[in-house]
């Protein structure tokens, strides 16, 4: 792979974490003519312990919620110089789900040219598993835990942030999994490709916090997108989303057993329902009776 | 040639002198005249400059990070809650050691709002890592600006600065203002050429990195060292601005304070009424001097020593206050003359949220002053509050 040493390895990322397999791969696409904006998470904190550092191309962190607009700093400054280079923002769920998301819906309201992908692995997991926004129903975090009067665990459905993205009408927005690394790779050619602020949106596994065998995390996260409860598509200019691949809706349970996280929910099949239940309704109103 | 300014209006013409590259803003009472003026200038060409509005003082301190590690001259401006939400973000602008220039119209903070002038807002940001300069006037407010940028710029300093002038009544008020010729200016602060690494594709480097026990300490000497050089670098381009535009700035002025037993120490508009207030009650006799703070970060330590020996009271003008403490010029005052007998040192809390500084305070500000000269006062001394209303317990 071309430019596979961008990202070096060496870093203290866990095994089985599927984030610097999104990273490697999308500095493998972007070349060294990159600069990266990173959000505080686990890729920041397990890559540039000092003085090292796992980045080969410019890297700059600065806090946790506003990655988004450093990049709009960088983005300007760079304007004027009469430069051009990509500019990738990396963000987790909570840093861009949650804290960070008033800065990213302004930098994307105001058009910069930056590339944001946000690496979710549905929880705080860099402080510990703690729940974010982009927390699905039924999981169990520490700030969500299951017990006699809360058998459910986490009880408010994720944050469809994509979907936010699409509203602002970014110039492109996708869903990806480095389970079908030929979507990913697509995706993020266009998104390199295109103009303006642009969203990608890429499933993560965290065996340490989804309790789950960092052997299988590929195959894990290839069950959440198979069993339609991370469905691929990609959207431009706000229109319409569009799937880029028809899953074969394979029992949502098959994912669900493959983690702890969801380990209560399968004593409570009326739950497990309501999450197959919220699967349909997500396809059908993209036009897909499961 | 002199020009009617207000003190918003100085501070925008400062960072177009400056010729900034990046302008992040976001606006907030009393100092959004400055973005509006530098979106005109940047729309009607006089300013070749990026303008970004954004979402909140915490973007727009985070764009100005952005901008500036790509190696952008990076001016913006806020004040009092503006201020207070980039707080987090200012240690990392210090951090980072990047040379950006903001302007402040000190304005009080809540609860309850109000909009009005006293400098809580950037004496809370005191340990934040950045320069702290007071304007007196609008002329001062320009000057400091570009100054600002001098210092910060300088490769034994690389800090960044804040200006801070009066809410109101400097930031609405028009006052004769000499804007110094472009010329001038251009050759006073050079071309921007970034002395510090930036985001460089050619030469990729990492910003912002995570600091473990190992290293932490050790970023936080070099930002102590910077600071030191800075009260050298303050100097050194005071200097070179008196002789370059003629007008002379020190991080400390003293004035009447020669055969003076009374000196008060003041920070900001308030000067100017002490400094007639003084010449007044000379004219009686009395024998009063003053002291006008231009530089709070670093704190001119050396040169208040020197102006305060042989001073029989310090009557410190605050228009701050640290709950639980008193006021913050006062602390650092006391702070500094540690350990000497004389002079004794007496706090008055003045002015806050907007409340006039008038000679009706002075005068009560001096008639304390001058039993502490005979015996003991009260250390904390709230100057013009209606203690009995709070007394009925009518503001809980």
């Amino acid at each position: 792979m071309k430019n596979d040493w961008l990202f070096a390895p060496g870093h203290g990322l866990c095994a089985g974490c599927a984030i610097p397999i999104i990273v490697k791969h999308i500095l493998a696409i972007s070349g060294e003519n990159t600069i990266v904006v990173n959000a505080t998470g686990c890729l920041e904190v397990a890559t540039t312990e000092y003085p090292r550092t796992a980045w080969r191309v410019p890297w700059v962190h600065v806090a946790f919620e506003n990655a988004a607009a450093v990049a709009s700093g960088i983005e300007a400054a760079m304007k004027k110089k009469g430069e051009k280079a990509n500019i990738i923002c990396f963000g987790g769920d909570g840093g861009t789900a949650d804290i960070g998301i008033q800065a990213l819906s302004g930098m994307v309201e105001r058009g910069h040219n930056v590339l944001y992908v946000m690496y979710d692995n549905e929880a705080y997991m860099n402080t510990g598993i703690q729940r974010s926004g982009a927390t699905p129903y039924g999981a169990w975090t520490t700030t969500s835990e299951v017990g006699k009067a809360n058998p459910i665990g986490n009880a408010r459905p994720k944050k469809p942030v994509a979907e936010i993205m699409v509203a602002h009408r970014a110039s492109y927005v996708a869903t990806v999994n480095v389970a079908f690394i030929r979507d990913f790779k697509k995706k993020v050619e266009k998104a390199l490709k295109t103009e303006g602020p642009r969203f990608i949106h890429a499933i993560s596994t965290c065996p340490t916090g989804w309790r789950s065998d960092p052997s299988k995390s590929i195959e894990i996260i290839k069950l959440a997108t198979e069993t339609g409860l991370f469905p691929l598509w990609e959207s431009e200019n706000g229109e319409e989303i569009k799937i880029t691949y028809k899953p074969k809706f394979l029992p949502v349970e098959e994912y669900l057993k493959a983690q702890g996280r969801f380990r209560h929910l399968l004593k409570n099949p009326e739950y497990i329902e309501k999450i197959k239940e919220d699967i349909k309704q997500w396809w059908r109103r993209h036009g897909v009776e499961i | 040639m002199k020009t009617m300014l207000r003190g918003n209006e100085s501070v925008a013409y400062a960072f177009k002198l400056a010729r900034i590259d990046v302008f992040p803003m976001f606006p907030i009472t009393p100092s959004t005249l400055v973005p509006e003026m530098i979106s005109k200038f940047v729309a009607n060409g006089e300013l070749d400059a990026e303008f970004i509005p954004l979402d909140s003082e915490h973007s727009a301190i985070s764009a100005a990070i952005g901008a500036s590690l790509k190696g952008a001259r990076v001016g913006t401006a806020t004040a009092s809650q503006g201020l207070a939400l980039m707080h987090e973000i200012l240690f990392i602008a210090s951090g980072m050691r990047l040379p950006i220039v903001m302007g402040i119209g000190n304005r009080a903070l809540s609860a309850p709002i109000n909009i009005w002038c006293d400098h809580q807002d950037t004496i809370a940001q005191r340990d934040t890592g950045w320069l702290q300069f007071y304007a007196e006037s609008n002329q001062e407010g320009l000057d400091l600006i570009l100054m600002a940028f001098k210092i910060s710029e300088d490769k034994r300093v690389l800090l960044p600065s804040m200006v801070g002038l009066d809410a109101f009544v400097l930031t609405h008020t028009m006052e004769p203002v000499d804007i110094p010729e472009q010329s001038k200016v251009d050759e006073f602060l050079g071309e921007f050429k970034p002395n510090y690494r930036i985001l460089d594709t050619k030469n990729p480097a990492t910003f912002g990195a995570f600091g473990s026990p190992r290293h932490y300490m050790e970023f936080k000497y070099a930002q102590h060292l910077a600071m030191q050089a800075a009260s050298h670098v303050i100097d050194e381009v005071f200097e070179e601005f008196e002789r370059k535009f003629g007008r002379k700035y020190s991080k400390i002025t003293e004035e009447f304070t020669e055969d003076a037993d009374i000196v008060f120490i003041t920070m900001g508009s308030c000067t100017g009424t002490a400094r007639e207030f003084i010449k007044m009650k000379r004219k009686e006799g009395k024998k009063i001097g003053l002291i006008k703070l231009t530089v709070f970060r670093p704190f001119p330590k050396d040169e208040l020593r020197k102006a305060l020996k042989g001073k029989k009271v310090v009557a410190v003008v605050d228009r701050n206050f640290s709950p639980g403490f008193g006021g913050a010029v006062y602390g650092e005052v006391l702070a500094t003359m540690y350990g000497r007998d004389e002079p004794k040192i007496i706090d008055f809390i003045v002015g806050l949220g907007g409340r006039d500084i008038t000679f009706d305070t002075f005068e009560k500000i001096l008639e304390i002053t001058e039993k502490g000269l005979e015996g003991s006062v009260e250390e904390i001394n709230w100057i013009e509050v209606d203690k009995e209303a709070v007394e009925k317990e009518e503001m809980i």
